[in-house]
This record gives C-alpha cells, sequence and structure tokens, in this order.
C-alpha cells in the first residue's frame, strides 16, 4: 500500500432539481489499484463517473488527480491528464469502420505526446491498440462499420478509445453488462494485465461476482451516498450493504 | 396474387468489405472517378460556349457555389449551421476593398489577404458562439451580417450607405470565370479529401454525430469548431473579396441575406451528404432564379418553395440521388 495516492474524491455532491444524485462523496485511490463501484441502479454511479471526468458540472467539492486540483477543469482536459472514461451507453461513430473510430483520440495531443514524435500512420496505430484487446479473433472486424458490430466489441471498443490516449486511470461504467459469462471470462485477464501495466482502474458494475474477483478495493453506492468502502469480504459482510441490496426501498435483484 | 418486390444491386466496383474497393481494372477506376471528370470538364467548357450574358451568370454561380460549398462543409461535416454566410461575404469584400482604396494593393494580393485575415476576423467573432449548439448557433450567426450593416449606415464608415467605388476591377472576362471555377473545384476536392480521409476531418464529423466521444479523447470541441469555421469563412471572404474587384465596388449589399440563404437552399436541393452536392445545388439554382430575375424580390419565393419541396418530398437531394442510381441498379423480382 505505499503507491502514491493518485485520484482524491473529496465531499463532492450533485443534485439534479431535488434528486440528490451524489451527496458529500469522498473516496482515495491509489495507483495501480482497482476500485469496484456498486449501487442499485439510480445510486448515482454513471453520475459519480461524469463528475470525475468532468462531464458535468459539481455543485461542492473537489477532485484531485495526480496532485492536480482538476475540480473546474473540462473534460477534455481532464482527459488530456491521462483520466479517460468508458461510457455506459456506447459511443462509437456507427458509420465509420471499426479502426477509423479510433483515430479521433490518436489525434489527440495527448497521444501526440505519449507516442514521443513516433506515432507513424494512425490507422495502424488503431488496429494494433484493438488487437491488444482481443479484436484478433477474426481479423475482419477491424474494417466492418462500426455500427454493425455486436455488444461485446462494442464495450471493447470503449476501452480502446480510452487505451488510445494511453491514460494513467480508466473510470469503466457497466463494461461487463449484457455480455455473456464467456465474454466477461476473457475480459477479466485484460483488466489485469492493464493493472500490472500500470493502469488505475474505477470500475462501475452489476456483476458483483466478477467485480469482486478483481477489486483490490470497493466502494458502496445508495441514493448518492457513499453508505460502505473496503475490501471484498467486508463489503460482503456488510449490514447496510445488505439492506440496500435486499431490504425494502430498493427493487434490486442480486445476479 | 403475385407479389413483386423491387431489388437493389451494386453494379460496377466489387466491395471487398464495408470500406474497401477493390478496383482492377482502368474501367472500375474511370467508374468510380468518371463523375468527377465529368463535372469539372463541363465547368471547365461552360465558360467556352456560353453567350456572354450567361458567362455572367457562371461568374456569379461559381461565387454561389463556393459559399454553398462552404456552408455544406460546415453544416454537414461539422455541425454548425452558420445562417450569417453573409458576414463572411461582407468582410472580405470590405478589407480587400479598403486596402484597394487606401493602400492602393492591387486584388493580386488584397484577394488572398482578405481571404486569410477576413476569416481571421470573422472566426473571432464567432467565436463567443461556438459552445452553442444547434439552432442557437444558427440565431446568433444569423444576427451578425444585419447588426454590422446597422453600424455602417448608422457610423458612415467605408462610405457609410454608398459603398467604395472606383475600385481595381479584374483584367477580363476569362479571368473573371476561370478564376472562380478553378477556386470553386480546388475548395471541392481539397474539402472532400479532408472530411473523407483526412484525420482531423474525422474529428470534424465526430465534433459533428459524436461530440461526448470527441471530448472524452482529450480533443477541445471548440478549438476544431474554430478551425471549421476559419476554413468556411476563408472561402466565404474569398467570394466577398472577389465580388469586390468583379464589380469595382464594394457596398453594404455584400451583407445582403441572399448570400445567406441561396447556400442553404443550395445544399437542401443539392444534397447533404457530400462536398459537391452543394456545388451543384449552386450551379441549377442561380440560373434558374437567373431566368426569374424579372420577377423581383418574387425570386425568393421561388427559392422558399423549391426549398420546402426538397425538404418535405425529396429530402435526399439531387446528387444523392444520381450516387444511388450510379452506383446501385434496381430491378422487380417475384416473391
Ligand atoms: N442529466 C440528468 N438529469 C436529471 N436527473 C439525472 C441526470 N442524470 C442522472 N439523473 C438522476 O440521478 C440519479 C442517479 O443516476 P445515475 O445514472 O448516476 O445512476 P446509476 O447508478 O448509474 O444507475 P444505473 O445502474 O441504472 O446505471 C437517478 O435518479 C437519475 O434519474
Ligand atoms: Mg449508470
Amino acid at each position: 500500500m505505499s503507491a502514491k495516492l493518485i485520484l482524491e474524491v473529496r465531499h463532492v455532491s450533485k443534485s439534479f432539481g431535488g434528486i440528490k444524485a451524489i451527496n458529500d462523496v469522498s473516496f482515495n485511490l491509489r495507483q495501480g489499484q482497482i476500485l469496484g463501484v456498486i449501487g442499485p441502479n439510480g445510486s448515482g454511479k454513471t453520475t459519480l463517473n461524469n463528475l470525475i471526468t468532468g462531464f458535468i458540472k459539481k455543485d461542492a467539492g473537489q477532485i484531485i488527480f495526480k496532485g492536480l486540483d482538476i475540480s473546474k477543469w473540462p473534460a477534455y482536459k481532464i482527459a488530456d491528464a491521462g483520466l479517460a472514461r468508458t461510457f455506459q451507453i456506447m459511443r462509437p461513430y456507427p458509420t465509420l469502420p471499426v479502426y477509423k473510430n479510433l483515430v479521433p483520440p490518436l489525434y489527440s495531443p495527448r497521444a501526440r505526446r505519449t507516442a514521443r514524435g513516433k506515432l507513424g500512420d494512425r490507422g495502424a496505430v488503431a488496429i494494433d491498440i484493438l488487437e491488444e484487446v482481443g479484436f484478433e479473433r477474426d481479423a475482419r472486424v477491424p474494417y466492418k462499420l462500426a455500427g454493425t458490430l455486436p455488444l461485446g466489441y462494442l464495450k471493447r471498443l470503449e476501452l480502446c478509445r480510452c487505451l488510445a490516449l494511453r491514460p494513467e486511470l480508466i473510470v469503466c461504467d457497466e463494461i461487463f453488462s449484457g455480455l455473456s459469462m464467456s465474454e466477461i471470462a476473457s475480459m477479466i485477464p485484460l483488466m489485469e494485465r492493464l493493472q500490472d501495466e500500470g493502469i488505475t482502474l474505477i470500475m462501475v458494475e452489476h456483476r458483483i461476482k466478477e467485480l469482486f474477483k478483481l477489486a483490490n478495493k470497493v466502494l458502496v453506492l445508495n441514493f448518492g451516498e457513499k453508505i460502505a468502502e473496503g475490501d471484498s469480504s467486508d463489503i460482503f459482510n456488510d449490514e447496510k450493504v445488505k439492506r440496500a441490496y435486499f431490504g425494502g426501498e430498493t427493487t434490486y435483484v442480486f445476479k | 396474387m403475385q407479389e413483386r418486390r423491387r431489388e437493389r444491386l451494386d453494379r460496377g466496383v466489387k466491395v471487398r468489405s464495408d470500406t474497401i474497393y477493390a478496383v482492377s481494372s482502368a474501367k472500375e477506376i474511370l467508374f468510380l472517378v468518371g463523375p468527377g471528370l465529368a463535372l469539372v470538364t463541363v465547368l471547365l467548357i461552360l465558360p467556352l460556349i456560353l453567350p456572354p450574358y450567361w458567362q455572367k451568370v457562371l461568374t456569379i454561380a461559381g461565387v454561389y457555389a463556393l459559399l454553398a460549398v462552404s456552408f455544406g462543409f460546415l453544416a454537414n461535416f461539422v455541425g454548425l449551421v452558420n445562417l450569417g454566410g453573409a458576414m463572411f461575404v461582407g468582410v472580405g469584400g470590405y478589407i480587400s476593398g479598403v486596402l484597394n482604396s487606401t493602400l492602393g494593393l492591387p486584388p493580386l494580393l488584397t484577394i488572398p489577404i482578405a481571404s486569410v485575415t477576413g476569416a481571421l476576423l470573422c472566426t473571432l467573432l464567432l467565436l463567443p458562439c461556438l459552445p452553442l449548439r444547434g439552432v442557437y448557433f444558427a440565431v446568433v450567426s444569423f444576427i451578425y451580417p444585419l447588426a454590422t450593416v446597422m453600424i455602417i449606415s448608422a457610423t458612415g464608415v467605408w462610405g457609410g450607405t454608398d459603398g467604395i467605388a472606383g475600385l481595381n476591377v479584374l483584367p477580363n472576362v476569362w479571368v473573371n470565370q476561370y478564376v472562380i471555377i478553378l477556386v470553386v473545384l480546388a475548395c471541392m476536392f481539397a474539402l472532400t479529401r479532408l472530411v473523407n480521409h483526412a484525420d482531423i476531418g474525422l474529428v470534424f464529423r465526430g465534433v459533428k454525430d459524436n461530440e461526448l466521444a470527441i471530448r472524452a479523447s482529450a480533443l477541445n470541441v471548440t478549438w476544431y469548431k474554430a478551425q471549421a469555421v476559419f476554413i468556411s469563412a476563408a472561402m466565404g471572404c474569398f467570394g466577398g473579396a472577389y465580388l469586390t474587384h468583379l464589380y469595382g465596388w464594394v457596398g453594404m449589399s455584400l451583407f445582403a441575406m441572399d448570400f445567406s440563404i441561396l447556400p442553404l437552399a443550395a445544399t437542401v436541393v443539392g444534397g447533404t451528404s457530400t462536398i459537391y452536392g452543394p456545388l451543384v445545388g449552386a450551379f441549377l439554382l442561380v440560373p434558374i432564379s437567373e431566368s426569374l430575375r424579372s420577377f423581383g424580390t418574387l425570386r425568393i419565393v421561388f427559392y422558399s418553395v423549391v426549398m420546402v419541396f426538397c425538404v418535405v418530398f425529396w429530402t435526399e437531394g439531387i446528387m444523392n440521388y444520381l450516387r444511388r442510381r450510379y452506383e446501385q441498379f434496381e430491378r422487380w423480382v417475384r416473391v
């Protein structure tokens, strides 16, 4: 636990009209860790992702990334600093071939910086990235239109867009949901490899079983509040978490 | 009862994947580049065969085609609907007019200078509106030329309502026609390459269709919009500067609504998914509107009717329709 802090979230809040989507949430994350974020539907997981990555403005609180206060930064600048994200609702360019989807992130100043001047042909680099995350099984897939991809590949494409930036931290919003057991099984080694490469991950998931295998630490949200934080076994036995998932107020079904 | 169904088949070139053509013979290459060659040939030959009056119309149509290409590029490939195209024309026109009348610079210098500095100026003016989306950007951009005309007539700068007369004119009718035709064609080819093949073209298209993904890709949306506006404005300013030296006069009419609206109509008529659609639309609409000159301002009604017709009944526009017929053929099959 000696790795340095990469992300500090301090007392962050956000409400939409009367709904407190995120209420006074704080946590810290060390470099190279995987943080799992769980919570029933509508508990504010995506909102937390949006707040960290600058896609919506916070009402209050502070976010420190690599020692920099990024609280007021626009989204593109946060991504430029190395904090990338995926979207729960995938955002491909449907009319472009898959590999061309990666050209815009590879065109970014960050990608040029991190490549140290030897980026070469962006299309070729894009294919390399796609192969890294499992597009190699069918060599034609990178040339298909992104709109025709099945869900599993779309989720991977979201991850590829992040990897094109060579990020230090990736916030993944439900990249397992909707995938089959075997697809998830093939994603898990990938996430582990990213961790080995030194990338810090925040994974928002409903698939608790798989997530708990990966995560070093888990954070539980309910109605926008952090109700528990700790390692997997603590969370499993936490009374408040059990109540949030099985209790009367929510209708969430444990998968 | 026998049912019949229409079937569409690709003709000509085989497509290996969704995006890669397998070109194997001269015939197939001709199939791909033929339409472009035909367009270029027609535009280059027209000045030689048209009677003098229609040569003038061709010149003006060229200016409108340039404006239409500039409008279509911003609207279809960057997602900015600019209803203030007249601002570009006016700014370019006045810069070249003032440079010519005060410093005595020749058109050969004033036109390029006006294109670049005018584009910079227009981009700076539009910068505050770039974060606006959709109809908000359209409305604000529409205000700019109207407001500028008010300022000129109220303060009387640059000749006020009279404008500045006695400027240098372009040498002769051949230069007039070929300069504008070559510039239009060059812009069309450059932009087509840009939006289809250049990496920054993909970023522009992302700004239009998928802004969230662009921001998540560490790209500053406003900066890329500004670059696109600069490209579009440079074309508009060129058009204005060219008109100034075509007439040897610059005045408030360069800010007239025609310059904002006709490019929009040409884009709707020509088709919205290509760079050359608006160009073809302009070369069709301008001569038609010219032959209706005796109806005066009723011509605006004509544009409106054509536009409404296309929007309601023929959304794909001429060029998309022709392209479809060219690339595919239809036949009836029994089912
Ligand atoms: N843009 C918005 N405008 C208004 N309300 C919003 C907005 N975004 C989220 N909310 C509300 O904030 C709350 C939290 O939503 P959020 O999407 O963060 O939940 P979530 O935990 O990601 O849910 P899910 O598991 O379904 O993805 C919900 O009540 C939602 O309705
Ligand atoms: Mg969510």
